[in-house]
């Protein structure tokens, strides 16, 4: 019922916008700021597709209230530039592709926090992020691979 | 999910007066993942929410001379990385580190997971067997609550309307105390266990039991201590016959629930079988 004026960075561009108590982060991004590159899944928290930075680390969006971002720096699929992205096209790390965003999301936000994360660490990170293809060879070799270009 | 009202105070007293308006109407929120799932699902209908996240003082981790004292509002994973977590008990990090997964982990906090208590979460085990005290204020005062007293049933409470989590205390661990978390889990790593079991044990210089905690989650409708097992232990040496012996009055000691991880009959048969294991690890 109550609404609220919030200010955050969106890939480093600054928002002010007026949102009700009940507003998602992930219909935030898609329907009101047109960033449509965050899937919605599960709804859950469970599948990971809905992975975005807030201040760096991994969250869904679909678990946070468009109010608790005030004043936080949000990173979504539409403001990566990472090698990861290549690495993803050259070892085939998406299928259909719905869980990509997702999983470029959490694995650019791991080799940001950790450049040198283990493949053990890689494959923890990233247990959250569900393909449904079971495409997870491609994408850990993806995420490896982008790793050791560092 | 239904319209409500959202307020974010930014001191304590704020928040406690906030809270004291209208207490059966209004909810606290933490980090937000169990509480934003139980209102999308429309199981739980607070006319106002009262966001924690400016309250920091509430995030604070650190070691004093009473032992080790957890913020409610600290992130899992701030738990898992802390150097004084991991200096109180290393299995106490990991138990941090073995919620969920790590985008959960950034978002909910110590305070909100034991708030929320469900009786298959991890921390409340491990914290159980580290005699944790929870601390509670209202505008009324303050309360201290051990743990074992703060589970009342699946997501219930001891805490009263116009109360907040402010922290956990844990004491200093008898010396040379050995701690672990086991968590079994079946299915899926980031699974909720199917039973999951902490042990505390210390020695003295002979070998014989000084010391025993043995906690365990998914056991009942709440975390539970298996007294009976520790006792059995204390005083005693830590051989074959003695572990044994406490698993099978641990796995006495529960009261499971048939649900999608195992039957009630499973699930007790693996409290026994997980509660040696964590004995001896730690043994």
């Amino acid at each position: 019922m109550s609404e609220h004026r919030i200010r955050f960075t969106l890939n480093g561009a600054p928002v002010d916008i007026t949102v009700p108590a009940e507003r998602l982060l992930v219909d935030l991004l898609r329907e009101d700021l047109g960033k449509t590159g965050t899937k919605d899944g599960c709804s859950v928290g469970v599948c990971g597709l809905c992975t975005v930075q807030v201040d760096g680390l991994p969250m869904s969006a679909c678990l946070l209230l468009a109010t608790q971002l005030d004043g936080a720096a949000i990173r979504t699929i539409e403001g990566l530039a990472s090698p990861l992205q290549e690495a993803f096209i050259d070892e085939g790390g998406f299928q259909c592709g719905i869980c990509t965003s997702g999983q470029l999301v959490a694995a650019d936000a791991l080799l940001r926090t950790k450049p040198k994360a283990t493949d053990a660490e890689i494959s923890d990170w990233q247990m959250g992020n569900l393909c449904r293809c079971t495409g997870y060879y491609g994408i850990a070799r993806a995420i490896v691979k982008a790793r050791d270009a560092r | 999910m239904r319209p409500f009202d959202y307020v974010e105070p930014e001191t304590l007293d704020e928040a406690l007066a906030l809270l004291a308006e209208d207490p059966d109407d209004t909810l606290a929120m933490a980090g937000g993942t169990a509480l934003v799932i139980l209102m999308k699902q429309d199981l739980i209908r607070p006319g106002r929410v009262l966001g924690l996240r400016r309250l920091a003082q509430l995030r604070a981790i650190g070691a004093t001379d009473e032992g080790l004292v957890l913020g409610a509002m600290a992130t899992h994973g701030g738990l898992a990385r802390s150097q004084a977590v991991r200096a109180h008990a290393a299995a106490l990090a990991s138990t941090f580190a073995a919620v969920a997964t790590v985008r959960i982990r950034e978002q909910a906090t110590l305070g909100g997971n034991l708030a929320h208590a469900d009786p298959a979460q991890d921390p409340p085990v491990t914290l159980l067997a580290l005699d944790g005290v929870a601390v509670a204020r209202s505008r009324f005062g303050e309360r201290r609550i051990p743990l074992d007293a703060l589970f009342v049933d699946v997501f219930e409470t001891s805490l009263e309307p116009g109360e907040l989590l402010l922290r956990v205390e844990l004491p200093p661990l008898p010396a040379g105390a050995r701690t672990t978390y086991q968590k079994f889990l079946p299915a899926t790593r980031d699974d909720y266990a199917t039973v999951s079991v902490a042990a505390v044990i210390a020695r003295d210089a002979s070998g014989v039991c000084t010391h025993a905690r043995i906690a365990l989650g998914g056991a009942a409708t709440v975390p539970l201590r298996a007294r009976e097992a520790e006792r059995s232990l204390t005083g005693r040496r830590l051989d074959d016959a003695a572990i044994h012996e406490a698993a099978v009055l641990a796995a006495a000691a529960t009261e499971p629930i048939d649900d999608l991880r195992g039957s009630a009959d499973y699930k007790r048969a693996m409290a026994g079988v997980w509660t040696e294991r964590a004995l001896r690890e730690v043994a």
